[in-house]
């Protein structure tokens, strides 16, 4: 019963994601609802993903010398573990993360309400694929946005620490410095931007999937905005297995 | 025209619509009857697509609903405006760009031009100077009225409308029904109507179709249906008392 539950789950989302990647009846609105989008989804996203960013590396800097608190580990060591964790682990997969929960349930809830106030119907009487109007530049915005949200993330994190390592003393700001400097990787990077835009897909078309197939009214409608929530973050954390497997193993 | 032929549709193993046959002819008000629950709505919906049918015929002008490609069916909907219970009006959007919505994406008209027709068309339901306001700003008869509007911009030959004086106080009803009257008759569009309100019936109901449990129970005119010998809708049409005693005084 949960399997076949979860199977025609399935073939409607990918059923959901064959209407919405459809040629735009007109590109002047869907780029109208692109920039609408851009603004909704991403520029208002910024502010919370920056000082979500700039707290977390400040505590993860004084985590790691705490636990790194023996006189045959060098200092500079802290800002290499404070930079890895940022760039590999917190900036890509804990902001996506939250956005799932800020931008997913908007999505999931916007959608949500206007199929039960008939308005995707309305736009479906008039001609118009509601899939791809509502869905397509909600996806764009995100998948495009979202790694400039994340890299600006980055930057804040590992400054987050530089102010940890300035202002509580548990390290030289030198010593940090040194560290954030000390055997980078560059492919991390090219790693974690591949993350963020898989999780920034995954995002808005799970949320997408929940509110447009919403049916009843507002109580509904709140109940699905949840489940967007819940079943992106799962959707999340799974890829980020699967990824880092791939991508680094 | 539009004919529907043995319309039947289902949810979930139960049918709602029970072979329904009916013709709604241009240049007038067709109205569809029932009380709550009888498949009004459902009907409507399956007229304009929003609901695949089980089985039966509807043809749009001769041509057969089922047969059409998917650009077919897109220009039909082009030609069709609805009016919904809700409104359905959107909400992020001005007053205007709800009326243009539909102009935007698929005339080449410019921006001058589409507030131009914006323009008649708030005007032609009696709105002036709502242009850049948002719908939760109106009251609920200027919401119905700007869906009205919205509906007529792109001079649809279909009009569907969803219980349009739903909510709404009588003379405001009035307003709204005798407005797609007059539209229907000056752009001599197909016209169907879902209520439950008799005054609609009396005022601006052409044709008549009552629906009770999913089955056609009966079909004629205003006049018709004040001389029926249909013990269903008599029951339905006189189930309030102002209408016995108008009817007892007749």
């Amino acid at each position: 019963m949960f399997l076949t539950e979860g199977i025609r789950s399935l073939g409607k989302y990918f059923i959901l994601l064959g209407k919405t990647f459809h040629k735009p009846e007109n590109w002047r609105e869907y780029r109208k609802a692109l920039v609408r989008d851009l603004e909704l989804l991403g520029l208002n996203s910024i502010g919370i993903v920056s000082i979500i960013s700039l707290f977390v590396g400040a505590v993860v800097t004084i985590q790691t010398a705490y636990n790194l608190d023996d006189p045959l580990v060098p200092d500079y060591y802290i800002g290499i573990a404070t930079r890895e964790s940022i760039i590999l682990e917190f900036s890509p997969t804990i902001i996506c993360l939250i956005l799932s929960g800020k931008v997913g349930s908007n999505i999931a809830s916007t959608l949500g309400s206007m199929r039960v106030s008939e308005q995707i119907d309305a736009l479906e009487v008039m001609g118009i694929n509601p899939a791809a109007y509502l869905i397509m530049p909600k996806v764009i915005a995100m998948v495009f946005f979202n790694p400039l949200l994340i890299v600006i993330s980055m930057f804040l994190g590992i400054l987050g620490g530089y102010f940890a390592a300035e202002f509580a003393g548990v390290l030289a700001p030198v010593d940090y410095l040194q560290g954030i400097q000390s055997d980078f990787n560059p492919f991390y990077i090219t790693y974690a931007l591949i993350k963020t835009v898989v999780f920034s897909f995954i995002i808005t078309t799970v949320s997408a999937y929940y509110g447009f197939y919403v049916k009843g009214g507002a109580i509904e409608v709140g109940i699905n905005a949840t489940k967007a929530v819940v079943s992106s973050s799962i959707a999340i954390i799974v890829a980020n297995y699967v990824l880092t497997q791939i991508l680094l193993v | 025209m539009i004919e529907v032929k043995d319309l039947h549709k289902g949810f979930g193993g139960q049918e709602v619509l029970k072979g329904i046959s009916t013709k709604f002819h241009q240049g007038k008000t067709n109205l569809i009857i029932g009380q709550s629950g009888s498949g009004k709505t459902v009907f409507l919906k399956s007229l304009v697509g929003l609901h695949s049918i089980d089985k039966g015929e509807i043809y749009y002008d001769g041509e057969r609903l089922a047969s059409m490609n998917d650009d077919q069916r897109k220009s039909l909907r082009t030609e069709m405006g609805m009016v919904f219970q809700g409104n359905a009006l959107f909400d992020s959007l001005t007053i205007e760009e709800n009326v243009i919505f539909a102009l935007g994406m698929f005339s080449d008209m410019t921006q001058d031009e589409m507030t131009e027709r914006a323009n008649f068309c708030l005007k032609r339901v009696n709105l002036e100077n709502v242009n850049n306001k948002f719908p939760a700003e109106l009251s609920g008869g200027m919401q119905k009225r700007v869906a009205l509007a919205r509906a007529i911009a792109f001079k649809p030959k279909y009009l569907f409308c969803d219980e349009p004086n739903s909510g709404l106080d009588p003379k405001t009803a009035i307003v709204i029904d005798n407005l797609i009257q007059e539209i229907t008759q000056e752009y001599n569009i197909t016209t169907v109507i879902n209520t439950h309100d008799m005054n609609s019936v009396m005022e601006i109901g052409d044709h008549i179709i009552y629906i009770k449990y999913g089955i056609k129970e009966w079909e004629g005119s205003s006049e018709d249906i004040l001389n029926t010998e249909n013990e269903s809708i008599n029951d339905f049409v006189y189930s309030s008392e102002l209408f016995r005693k108008i009817k007892a005084k007749l």
